[in-house]
C-alpha cells in the first residue's frame, strides 16, 4: 500500500518536472542570437521569405502566446513538422527511437554484465592483480573518447581483421524489412536467421563503443559499494554461519550493494539515449541522437525542440522506474 | 572453495567474451573468401557474383525530399537525378545543354517562344505515358499558386529561376501549351537568356501526373515516380534509399546496374573505412587528407569532381581605402593563392582567376592571373598614397563551406602576407546568420565568401555576385560598375549563346582590371570508389545520373 501511494506521489511529482522541461525546450529558439527565421533560411533568403517564415513559426506573436500554443500542441501529441523534411515529427521519430533503443539496450547489457561482474570480483579480490588491472581498465574506460574508440574499433575489426561490419544497422546488400523498426524483433518475425546474426554483428562494435564508459562507471561503483557492504555485520554473520563465499557475495552482499549501482544504471541508460550522438555518427546509426544533431546543422528548430523533449521525457521515466525498483531490490526502504 | 568460485566467475566472463567474439569469428572465414573475389562482405550477398549488380553509394547526409521541385539540397538531387529526367540535360563534364526528354527545340528570333519536340515511347515508372500533357501538367503545378498540387511554401528554385509565379510582374513563363501529343510550346513574357540552361536543372524534372494526383504532393515526396533510369523502392530515413533498375528506360542498354543504394554514413573517416572493408562501393565527401591513402590503395580509385564554385576575398568598394582600385590591386598581389590551395584545400582545388569556374561556358581563359608579388604590391600602395600601409578589418566566415574549408585560418594566412606590405588586418568573425546579414548590408571592409552555381549559367555567377542590381543582395562588394552592368544586362536578354559568351568574357576582363574581389579557389570535391566501379563521371553541378556506371566482375 505504501508502495502504491509512493508510486502515485512519485508520478505526480513528474508534472512540475515535465512542465519545467517544456519551458526550457521552448526557450531554445529564443536563446539563439539573431533572428531565428534568418538563421534558418541562411545566405540566400529574401526578405519576403524571412517574413513568411516568421509568420509560419509564430515568431511575431508575444512569447507567452507562443508558449501557450506550444504547450497545447505537445499535449495533443503534435510535435510539430520538420522544417527540413516537411514531415510531421511524430511520424518521423519512431524509427529513430527504435534504432537508438536497440543500441542502448545492447550497450547497457554489455556495460552491466561486464561492469557488475568486474566490480564484484575486484571487491572480492581487493588489492589483487585482478583488482588493479580491472580498475585501471575502468579508469581508461571512463576517460576514453568515444570518437577515438569507435574509429579504432572500425579500423581494427572491420578494416584490418574484417570480422565485423563497421557501419549501419544491417547489411546494405541484404537489408532488413522494417516492421517494428527493432531489427532484432523484425528479423525474428520474418524468421530470417542469417539476417538476425547480421543485425547482431552490426550491434557489437557500436555497443562496445557506447557501453564502455557506463561499463567502467558501473564497475567502479559496484566495487566500492561491494567493499562497503562486505564489511558490514550481517555479512560477517553469514560467513560465520559457514556459507560459501560465492553464496555470500552473490546472494547476500550483492542485493544491498546493487542500490547505488541501480541508480547509476538508470542515469547512464538515460544518458545513452540522448548522448549517443558520437557513436551514432561514427557508426552511421540512424538513431535519435543523430536525428537531433542533424537538425542542429539544418537549423531545424521544431525537430531540436521535440527531439530533446522526447529524450528528456524518457530520461525522467527511466529514473522513475529506477526509483520504483529500489523498493523491489531492498525491502528495507520505506516510503512515506 | 574460494578458488573454485573464482574459476566459475572467470568462466562466466570468458563465455560472454567468447559469445561476443564468436559472432564475428564465424563470419571471418566467409568474408575473407568473399573479399578476394567480389568485395561483398555480407554472407547473404554471396550470390551477387552471378546475381544482380548493385552499387552502394556512401554519403554524408540524407535526402530532404524526393520530389525534386520541393528541394534545394545536393543530397536530394543525387537521388532524384536517377529517378527523373529533365527536358534538356547537360554534357557529361560541363554545363553545355544537350537534349533530354526533349529531342530538339526551336527558339523564335525574339526569344519569346520555345517549341520542344518530345521523345516518343517514354514511360513513367507507373506505366503511364510521358507526353506534352505531362510537361504542361508539371509546369502548371509549379507556376500557379492556386494549383492544388502547388506547395504552400512555394518552390524556391522555380521562384528564383523564372522570376516568381504566375501573376507576378517579373514572372517569365506566360504559358505552356500542348501543340500535339509530342510537341509543347513555351511562351515567355520576356526573353530569358538562360532559359534552356535553367530547364536542365535537376529540380525541373518531369514527374508522373497520375502518380502526383493519386498520392498528393506529401506522399509523392516520399514515393517519387519519374521516367529516369532507376525506380524508387524504399527509403529508410537517415539510413538508406534503395532504387532498382528501370528495365523500360528510354536510353537503350542502360542502366547497367540492377540496384542502386544510397547509404548515409555521416563521418568521413568511417565512410572511408566502410569503403575499404567493402560495405559500400563508392563514397563522396572524402577528406582531402585521405586522398593519398586512396591513391595508395590498389583496390580503390580517386575520382575528382570538376568544380562549379568560387571562394573569394571580397572588397567592400564603398569603404576607404578600398574605394581605390590601386589599393585593391595591391592587395590582390599580396594574396598567395597557390599556397592557400595547397595548405587549406589539401591540393584538391585550383587557384581561381575569374569569379566564373572553368567548367562553365563563357569562362575567359585568356586572362592571365597576377602572380604573388609583395614588391609590386608595395609599389602600388605607394602609388595609391599609402606607402606605410593602413589598418583594416578582415571579416572571416565562421563555418566551413565547400568553397572555403576554413575561413578563419585562410584569413590568418592572408593576414600574414598583408602585414609584409604594411597592411594591418584585424580578423573579425561572428555567428553565420549575422555574418550573412551584415555583409549584405555592407558593414564589412575586406571579407571572405563564396558561391556555388545553380544552373551552370555564367549569369548565375557574374551577375549574381557583381551586378549593381544585386547590391543589398548577393553583390556584397557593392561594386556598381556601369560598363559591366550594361554588358551583363545585354547578356541577360541576348538569346544567342555565342553573343552571350562574348559579353561574359568582356565582363570578366573588367572585373579582373577593377578588382572588386580576388577569386581565391575553385574547390574540387573528392570521391573514392572501389577499383571495379567503372564509368562514374561526376558532374560539376554536384549530382549525376548513374545509368552508365557499371561494376566490372
Amino acid at each position: 500500500m505504501a508502495l502504491l501511494s509512493y508510486t502515485i506521489r512519485r508520478i505526480l511529482m513528474l508534472i512540475p518536472v515535465l512542465f519545467g522541461m517544456s519551458i526550457v525546450v521552448f526557450s531554445i529558439i529564443h536563446a539563439i542570437p539573431g533572428d531565428p527565421a534568418l538563421t534558418i533560411l541562411g545566405e540566400r533568403a529574401s526578405a519576403k521569405a524571412v517574413e513568411e517564415l516568421r509568420e509560419a513559426l509564430g515568431l511575431n506573436q508575444p512569447w507567452y502566446l507562443q508558449y501557450f500554443h506550444y504547450l497545447k500542441d505537445i499535449l495533443t501529441g503534435n510535435l510539430g513538422v520538420s522544417l527540413h523534411t516537411k514531415v510531421p515529427i511524430s511520424q518521423e521519430i519512431g524509427p529513430y527511437l527504435a534504432a537508438t533503443a536497440e543500441l542502448t539496450v545492447f550497450s547497457m547489457l554489455f556495460a552491466i554484465i561486464i561492469g557488475v561482474n568486474a566490480g564484484i570480483i575486484s571487491a572480492w579480490k581487493q588489492n589483487s592483480w585482478f583488482d588493479y588491472i580491472a580498475m585501471l581498465v575502468a579508469l581508461i574506460g571512463v576517460s576514453m573518447p568515444i570518437f577515438w574508440l569507435g574509429l579504432m574499433e572500425q579500423w581494427l575489426f572491420a578494416q584490418e581483421l574484417k570480422w565485423l561490419p563497421s557501419v549501419g544497422r544491417d547489411s546494405t546488400r541484404d537489408p532488413v524489412m522494417a516492421i517494428t523498426h527493432f531489427y532484432i524483433i523484425d528479423t525474428i518475425i520474418a524468421g530470417k536467421w542469417d539476417q538476425l546474426r547480421d543485425v547482431i554483428d552490426h550491434l557489437i562494435l557500436p555497443s562496445i563503443a557506447l557501453g564502455t564508459i557506463p561499463m567502467a562507471i558501473i564497475a567502479r561503483i559496484t566495487r566500492s559499494s561491494m567493499l562497503e557492504v562486505m564489511r558490514s555485520d550481517y555479512i560477517r554473520t553469514a560467513r560465520a554461519k559457514g556459507l560459501g563465499q560465492f553464496f555470500v557475495i552473490y546472494k547476500h552482499a550483492l542485493k544491498n550493494a546493487l542500490i547505488p549501482v541501480l541508480t547509476v544504471i538508470g542515469l547512464q541508460t538515460g544518458l545513452l539515449l540522448g548522448g549517443a550522438v558520437l557513436t551514432e555518427t561514427i557508426f552511421g546509426w540512424p538513431g535519435i541522437g543523430r536525428y537531433i544533431y542533424t537538425a542542429i546543422g539544418n537549423r531545424d528548430y521544431p525537430v531540436i525542440q521535440s527531439g530533446i523533449l522526447v529524450i528528456a521525457t524518457i530520461f525522467v521515466l527511466i529514473n522513475l522506474l529506477v526509483d520504483l525498483l529500489y523498493a523491489y531490490v531492498d525491502p528495507r526502504i520505506k516510503y512515506r | 572453495m574460494k578458488k573454485r568460485m573464482l574459476t566459475a566467475a572467470f568462466a562466466g566472463l570468458l563465455a560472454l567474451s567468447m559469445a561476443l567474439a564468436g559472432c564475428g569469428g564465424g563470419q571471418e572465414t566467409q568474408q575473407s573468401a568473399n573479399n578476394q573475389q567480389s568485395q561483398q562482405p555480407a554472407p547473404a550477398a554471396e550470390p551477387a557474383q552471378t546475381g544482380p549488380k548493385q552499387l552502394i553509394v556512401g554519403r554524408g547526409g540524407d535526402s530532404v525530399g524526393l520530389d525534386p521541385i520541393t528541394v534545394t539540397d545536393g543530397e536530394s538531387f543525387k537521388v532524384t537525378e536517377n529517378i527523373f529526367d529533365t527536358l534538356v540535360s547537360y554534357e557529361e563534364d560541363n554545363t553545355n545543354v544537350v537534349p533530354g526528354l526533349a529531342e530538339k527545340w526551336e527558339v523564335s528570333p525574339d526569344g519569346l517562344t520555345y517549341t520542344f519536340t518530345l521523345r516518343q515511347g517514354v514511360k513513367f515508372h507507373d506505366g503511364t505515358d510521358f507526353n506534352a500533357e505531362a510537361v504542361k501538367f508539371n509546369f502548371d503545378r509549379w507556376m500557379d499558386k492556386n494549383n492544388p498540387l502547388h506547395n504552400k511554401e512555394g518552390f524556391e528554385y522555380y521562384n528564383d529561376m523564372f522570376g516568381g509565379y504566375k501573376g507576378d510582374e517579373t514572372h517569365v513563363i506566360k504559358s505552356v501549351d500542348v501543340v500535339d501529343p509530342y510537341t509543347v510550346k513555351f511562351t515567355l513574357n520576356r526573353p530569358l537568356a538562360p532559359f534552356l540552361q535553367n530547364l536542365g536543372m535537376s529540380c525541373f524534372a518531369i514527374a508522373s501526373p497520375t502518380a502526383l494526383k493519386e498520392m498528393g504532393p506529401e506522399k509523392f515526396n516520399e514515393h517519387p515516380v519519374g521516367t529516369g533510369p532507376f525506380k524508387f523502392v524504399e527509403w529508410k530515413r537517415n539510413d538508406t534509399i534503395t532504387l532498382e533498375k528501370n528495365p523500360d528506360y528510354w536510353q537503350k542498354g542502360y542502366p547497367k546496374l540492377d540496384k542502386l543504394v544510397f547509404k548515409v554514413i555521416p563521418e568521413n573517416t568511417a565512410r572511408l573505412t566502410a569503403l575499404t572493408s567493402g560495405e559500400i562501393d563508392l563514397m563522396d565527401g572524402l577528406n582531402p587528407d585521405d586522398a593519398q591513402t586512396v591513391k595508395d590503395n590498389k583496390d580503390l580509385q580517386l575520382i575528382l569532381r570538376p568544380s562549379m564554385n568560387i571562394g573569394f576575398v571580397g572588397f567592400n568598394v564603398e569603404k576607404k581605402p578600398l574605394d581605390n582600385p590601386k589599393v585593391r590591386e595591391a592587395l590582390a598581389y599580396a594574396i598567395n593563392k597557390p599556397a592557400i590551395v595547397e595548405s587549406f584545400f589539401a591540393g584538391l582545388g585550383q587557384p581561381a582567376v575569374n569569379p566564373l569556374p572553368p567548367s562553365i561556358w563563357g569562362y575567359n581563359s585568356d586572362i592571365k592571373d597576377r602572380e604573388f608579388n609583395l614588391d609590386k604590391a608595395k609599389e602600388l600602395l605607394k602609388e595609391a598614397g599609402y606607402p606605410n600601409g593602413f589598418k583594416i578589418k578582415f571579416w572571416a566566415m565562421p563555418v566551413p563551406r565547400p568553397y572555403m574549408p576554413d575561413g578563419v585560418k585562410i584569413a590568418e594566412a592572408i593576414q600574414q602576407d598583408f602585414k609584409k606590405i604594411g597592411v594591418d588586418a584585424e580578423i573579425v568573425t561572428m555567428e553565420w546568420a549575422t555574418y550573412l546579414d551584415k555583409t549584405k548590408k555592407g558593414e564589412q571592409e575586406i571579407f571572405l565568401l563564396g558561391w556555388t552555381g545553380d544552373n551552370g549559367d555564367p549569369d548565375n555567377f557574374l551577375a549574381t555576385l557583381l551586378d549593381k542590381n544585386n547590391i543589398g543582395g548577393n553583390n556584397r562588394t557593392r561594386w556598381a560598375n556601369e560598363e559591366a552592368h550594361k554588358l551583363l544586362m545585354q547578356a541577360q536578354s541576348a538569346t544567342s549563346k555565342e553573343e552571350r559568351e562574348k559579353l561574359y568574357k568582356q565582363v570578366q576582363e573588367i572585373i579582373f582590371k577593377d578588382v572588386p574581389m580576388v577569386p581565391l579557389a575553385h574547390s574540387t570535391p573528392a570521391l573514392a570508389a572501389k577499383a571495379n566501379v567503372i564509368n562514374y563521371k561526376p558532374h560539376p553541378k554536384g549530382s549525376e545520373s548513374l545509368e552508365k556506371v557499371d561494376i566490372q566482375q
